[in-house]
């Protein structure tokens, strides 16, 4: 790693900021192209049922309607109807892929089964209400542990079950470690988590060009090649005909790195009418159309000798994949994985089964399933403290993996073959920090006293480890352009508000004069870099930060090299400052990056500088499979109302580390925001079906985000434990807060409610169960 | 979500707007906005003409008269809020309207739209409740008077006939230094409450309670008037205990269940806040 | 056919007179009619305050209005916050500033709304408290910050302002 500048590790204001302050942002709603149409989708009521008929005829009469399109109206123009996404794995039991468009049955409320076409949305959405659908329904399973029971409803009538995928996960011989054990305790755990709702919903502006034969679609996307890729490959086109340009994003948190229907079926109007085409999904659509993450239920028992020391942990895992397969067995697969990371455990196993339910597809919101794995951990240890009378914070103390031994192996493997090395990280330190912090020391007599004054304050506790920065690359370039001399960052990576121009202005501006106004970053762009992952999974400053770093510095060796050719100077003696090339020791001596752009950008018969090659830019793909893992704690004293139920948060601590530090006011945003993601997952936020899988959550007053009274003042605590595994000696941040809320929640409320033997196995919890607990602890004591 | 298509009508004078009313197929009034625009965004009321009463003169007005407060129906919320008036002659309304969803629906909301629309859980509705409030409403022939208890028919209907509006309200106002409180319980600051609980208490000389008006709202489908529990206290002197017997009559009421709560946790609910309330009025009783 | 009406709103200063469907809500007319896209919608249900402008100075969800509705009144946006500049690094209204200083945006698609509650916030309330302006804010929803860089930003503007002796 080399040592940080001051233009890479300091609270550097936001390059995008001034845009989005003014109201001068783009975003894809933003767009107006000339002649477009605006489309609205006819989506399914049923949670299952067969599609007998589709009638468009009274739609289309409605004046302003342009056209409305189905399945049928499709396949002509697709080489394949299905969007395969579905990341490999060898655990997969069925192929459960999504149509652009469904046209003979639905398998959840909300599949789009027609796009209408009109004049504006208004009109779009009358004519929707007017394409009549003749549906046959049929039996729906939402709970996916009745989805995997024998004579279960199938979800797709021509599945032979609803096992979707199942694979087992350990390491050890967890029996013979259980059987030995002299303390055995076995936990039963329903998780849910919701929606993303970005402010921003989803949104498609797609334009065909005739002339030159080529499709154009702006999304609202955290992963534009990908989308260009899965459109390629359903329209059967050479990718070169399509770009995907991603604008400014209201919010990504996980969903719209998946590519949908909705994308498909706007793109392929376009081109069938020849007219420009925009879909903006609205907040209802949002709550049945876009993917969201939902429920598992676990099964896991820990086994823990006299001392509280942890011998094994073993479970099962029923998790709700929803009708189709968006993403994979990603998800579950990072839940199980994320159980032992910030333990020594000897011994482990874990059985995944996914199940299809008639619920829209299930993929990583925010935390990406590890947030799951981190409760189930820490609910485990709080039960094997309480049991054994050791401390929490004790017990835990025991059995976090200390700092020498980093890097520690794990005995478990990645998703794509890696073996698991956590890279660095002090763990009890930071637990140690956020319990200090938050006031561990005196809250017990804090605690009495509360008592003596009828208030019930408790403290809660957890830890987790998360795996940051996926691989294996994310492409940039760095090019001074030779007629500005400004910097011009292109990368596959995708904006959607975690700064990323900042980083990149910061990264390479380190190496080329230190001005962050002289760097323009221009992410998620199809038609300026050839290939790109995106943004997810915390990935970007890693992976695109560090091939900023190397492009950058190349570009600053060779325009250095240059410079000496123009200056007659020795390259030692020269130095980057502003937008030009200098002698240290007489800055009069000059040349500016864009003259030095230009001495290299060619001209026609004439030589280069001595030995230089063209151009003055340099694209780097650094390449890593290793993960880097950052971790944390939060401690957090909660008060419970014990009459209504209601738990205010009283003291919110989380000390983290994500390695190197590039913009500590930005590493805080990321970590506050998720850990107020983390207080809805908590106590809010519930995405819920009845029976029918039917919706029943389906706008903002029924599905509770949390609002500013709701959050408490966070506290961030930084720990710096740089990763050997890349340039920069970064981690990944952007969903590490949400990780251990939930669990130092429970935790919190348990040890308020201690006198009730208020038990929590689950997450989310309403203040109408808390008062139930408390009822039910009450008549047990009497 | 667009409001479906509609007829637009934004009538000058309350007896142009009851004529549309009488003679308009499928009509909707609109007052501040803030529950029928979301309504028509997800085209769960599909009205063939919308009467916009924004255009109305004189019907925002708060004043105090006949020993009432009289409210105009188009009266927004936040002049409710910020009125010297109201917080000196009629202090739970003014509780009330706190908890009325944010600054910016209470700019345009208005009191008459909130009771007519009716929600069990609505402050303002409660506070009407729990202060035998008579609605003033126009038709065709005039105006009529409808004392609030009789006000709301079932769930989110109120009794009004098809070619009526609200025009005003009436507040009786008790007696300076009467005690109050409006609590209620939400999920988030500014929701609906899942319970509320509106309190008003007179005490006689001698310390006993004089009168007491006890209201639920968000319990059941229409709001209530506790009567049982304002008998259990009237006569009495106030104390923690009586309290508490008193609210825990509140279990007994039939309650309403939600995707928010069960039916057993509002009607806890109903009794935990009541007795707070109890108690917080009696803390504010100014005695003379 | 659809009902047309014609009006006339002064946006940010200046009179715009249109001929607009009846049913078209002020956000749309803000954002579509006269391509004020600074304007965001959120939820259309009146719940995430992203689309708040103010009406005659006072905030209001203009998803909740009707554009034939505004006929006749005075609204400000958050392209009208700061006078318009054509130095792209002119300073910015305090508010504005405060924002950028606290990092209180983070994808900024709430931001308009949050701005223009913030306005009036400070016009009636010069000097609040913390948890005043939580409660001010309490019906605008954002999902990237946590709010707390908001809050932080909202002092600070205060502070700003009146070292200037500005009104907001």
């Amino acid at each position: 790693m080399s040592a940080p500048s001051a233009v890479r590790s300091n609270r550097v204001l936001r390059v995008e900021d001034a845009d989005l302050l003014k109201g001068a942002a783009r975003f894809v709603d933003d767009l107006h192209l000339s002649g477009m149409l605006q489309a609205a989708f006819v989506r399914s009521p049923h949670g299952h049922a067969k599609v007998l008929s589709i009638d468009t005829s009274m739609a289309k009469d409605v004046p302003g309607v342009h056209a409305v399109l189905t399945r049928d109206d499709f396949l002509p123009h697709l080489a394949t109807e299905f969007i395969v996404v579905g990341l490999p794995s060898p655990a997969y039991r069925q192929d459960i892929n999504r149509p652009a468009l469904s046209g003979l049955e639905v398998v959840h409320v909300g599949e789009p089964v027609a796009i209408v076409l009109a004049d504006n949305r208004y009109i779009a959405e009358d004519a929707a209400a007017l394409v009549m659908v003749d549906y046959d329904p049929l039996p729906a399973v939402g709970d996916p542990r009745e989805a995997l029971k024998p004579g279960a409803p199938l979800v797709h009538s021509s599945s032979p079950h609803n096992l979707l995928a199942e694979f087992d996960m350990g390491y050890g011989d967890v029996d013979a470690a259980f059987a030995g054990a002299p303390h055995v305790f076995k936990e039963s755990l329903w998780q849910h988590r919701g929606g993303s709702h970005s402010i921003e919903c989803r949104g498609d502006v797609a334009a065909y060009d005739s002339f030159a034969d080529t499709l154009t679609l702006w999304s609202s996307t955290q992963t534009p090649h990908a989308a260009r890729s899965v459109l390629a490959g359903m329209l059967g086109w050479d990718e070169d005909r399509i770009r995907v340009v991603t604008p400014d994003v209201g919010g990504g948190f996980g969903p719209k790195l998946i590519f949908y229907p909705e994308d498909v079926a706007v793109a392929l109007a376009a081109y069938i009418t020849r007219r420009p085409v925009k879909w903006i999904e609205d907040r209802r659509e949002h709550f049945v159309a876009t993917t969201q993450e939902r429920d598992q239920y676990w099964d896991a028992e820990i086994a823990v000798d006299n001392d509280g020391k942890i011998l094994g942990l073993r479970g099962s895992i029923v998790h709700d994949h929803g009708a189709y397969t968006a993403r994979g067995v990603n998800l579950p697969y990072e839940s199980a994985q994320t159980v032992t990371l910030a333990y020594e455990i000897p011994t482990y196993q874990m059985n995944v089964k996914l199940a299809l339910t008639n619920k829209v597809p299930v993929t990583p919101v925010r935390g990406a399933g590890q947030p799951q794995g981190v409760f189930c951990m820490e609910r485990l240890l709080d039960r094997a403290a309480d049991e054994l009378k050791i401390p929490r914070a004790e017990l835990r103390r025991r059995n976090l993996i200390p700092g020498d031994k980093m890097p520690y192996t794990k005995p478990l493997k990645s998703r794509g073959g890696r073996q698991v090395v956590l890279d660095s990280g002090d763990y009890p330190k930071c637990q140690a920090d956020a319990l200090e912090k938050a006031g561990a020391a005196d809250f017990a007599v804090r605690q009495a006293a509360a008592r003596k004054e009828g208030r019930y304050i408790g403290l809660g506790l957890a830890n987790f480890v998360k795996g940051t920065g996926r691989g294996p690359f994310e492409p940039v370039t760095v090019r001074v352009d030779p007629s500005t001399g400004q910097i011009i960052v292109y990368s596959g990576a995708t904006a959607m508000g975690q700064s990323t121009k900042t980083m990149f202005a910061q990264v390479v501006a380190e190496q080329l004069g230190g001005d962050i106004t002289r760097v323009t970053a221009k992410p998620g762009d199809t038609g300026t870099m050839s290939m790109g992952l995106g943004g997810f999974n915390s990935r970007l400053t890693v992976m695109a930060g560090s091939s900023a770093h190397l492009a950058a510095t190349k570009v600053r060796d060779k325009a250095l090299l240059i410079a000496s050719k123009l200056l007659k100077l020795p390259a030692e003696e020269l130095q980057i400052h502003g937008g030009q090339v200098e002698a240290k020791a007489d800055p009069s001596k000059s040349v500016t990056l864009g003259q030095l752009a230009k001495s290299v950008a060619g001209v026609a018969g004439f030589v280069l500088p001595d030995g230089v090659s063209p151009g003055l830019e340099a694209t780097e793909y650094f390449v890593v499979d290793d993960m880097a893992y950052a971790n944390g704690a939060a401690a957090i004293e909660v008060e419970v109302d014990v009459e209504t139920g209601g738990v205010h948060i009283n003291k919110f601590v989380i000390a983290h580390d994500c390695g190197a530090v590039i913009n500590p006011m930005l590493v805080d945003g990321q970590i506050v925001g998720a850990a107020a993601h983390g207080i809805g997952n908590a106590l809010y936020e519930w995405m819920g079906y009845d029976d029918n899988c039917q919706p029943v959550t389906t706008n903002l007053g029924e599905y509770l985000l949390v609002t500013a009274p709701e959050v408490p003042l966070i506290e961030v605590s930084h720990h710096e434990s740089p990763t050997y595994l890349n340039p920069l000696g970064v981690k990944g941040v952007g969903e590490c807060g949400v990780v251990p809320v939930a669990p130092a929640i429970m935790s919190a409320i348990e040890d308020a409610l201690r006198e009730f033997d208020v038990h929590i196995a689950q997450t989310p919890i309403t203040p109408g169960e808390i008062v139930a607990k408390i009822e039910a602890g009450r008549k047990a004591k009497a | 979500m667009k409001p479906p298509p509609f007829s637009y009508h934004d009538p000058r004078t309350v007896a142009d707007a009851v004529r549309l009313l009488g003679s308009l197929e499928n009509p909707k009034l609109l007052a501040g906005g803030q529950s029928l625009m979301p309504m028509l965004a997800m085209r769960f009321v599909l009205p063939d003409h919308v009467i916009d009463l924004n255009k109305i003169e004189g019907l925002a007005y708060i004043r105090e008269a006949n020993g009432a407060l009289e409210i105009g129906g188009m009266t927004r919320q936040r002049d409710i809020e910020f009125s010297d008036l109201v917080a000196a002659k009629h202090p739970l309304l003014r509780e009330g309207i706190l908890n009325v969803g944010h600054r910016q629906t209470r700019n345009r909301g208005t009191i008459g739209g909130s009771l007519c629309h009716l929600d069990p859980a609505a402050e303002q509705v409660l506070v009407c409740m729990a202060s035998d409030a008579i609605v003033t409403v126009a038709g065709p022939n005039g105006e009529r008077a409808i004392p609030f208890r009789e006000f709301p028919l079932a769930y989110m209907t109120p009794a009004l006939e098809p070619d009526e509006m609200l025009v005003g309200i009436k507040l009786p106002l008790w007696p300076a230094g009467h005690g109050y409180c409006f609590l209620e319980f939400a999920r988030r600051h500014g929701d609906f409450a899942v319970v509320s609980a509106a309190v008003l208490l007179e005490l006689d000389a001698g310390g006993k309670i004089k009168r007491a008006a006890v209201a639920l709202g968000g319990v059941a489908a229409v709001p209530l008037r506790m009567d049982e529990v304002e008998a259990r206290l009237v006569g009495q002197v106030a104390s923690e205990e009586l309290f508490r017997e008193a609210a825990e009559l509140c279990r007994a009421v039939e309650a309403i269940a939600d995707v928010h709560a069960t039916v057993e946790y509002r009607q806890h609910l109903a009794a935990v806040l009541t007795r707070r309330a109890l108690v917080q009025a009696l803390a504010r009783v100014r005695r003379a | 056919m659809a009902e047309m009406r014609k009006i006339t709103v002064t946006v940010n200063g200046q009179a715009h007179t249109r001929e607009v469907e009846t049913r078209m809500t002020l956000a749309d007319f803000l954002r579509h009619e006269l391509t004020l896209t600074g304007t965001h919608i959120g939820c259309e249900h009146g719940v995430c305050g992203a689309c708040t402008i103010l009406l005659d100075g006072r905030t209001a969800r203009s998803c909740l209005m009707l554009a034939v509705q505004a006929d006749g009144h005075a609204i400000d946006t958050i392209e009208g916050i700061a006078p318009p500049n054509p130095d792209k690094n002119a300073p910015m209204h305090p508010l504005q500033e405060a924002f950028r200083d606290n990092h209180a945006l983070q994808c900024g698609f709430c931001t308009p709304g949050m701005l223009t509650t913030i306005i009036e916030l400070l016009r009636d309330n010069p000097e609040p408290t913390s948890d005043e302006v939580r409660i001010a804010i309490s019906g605008n929803l954002c999902r990237c910050t946590g709010y707390q860089t908001i809050v932080a930003a909202t002092l600070d503007a205060a502070r700003r302002l009146k070292a200037e002796g500005r009104k907001p």
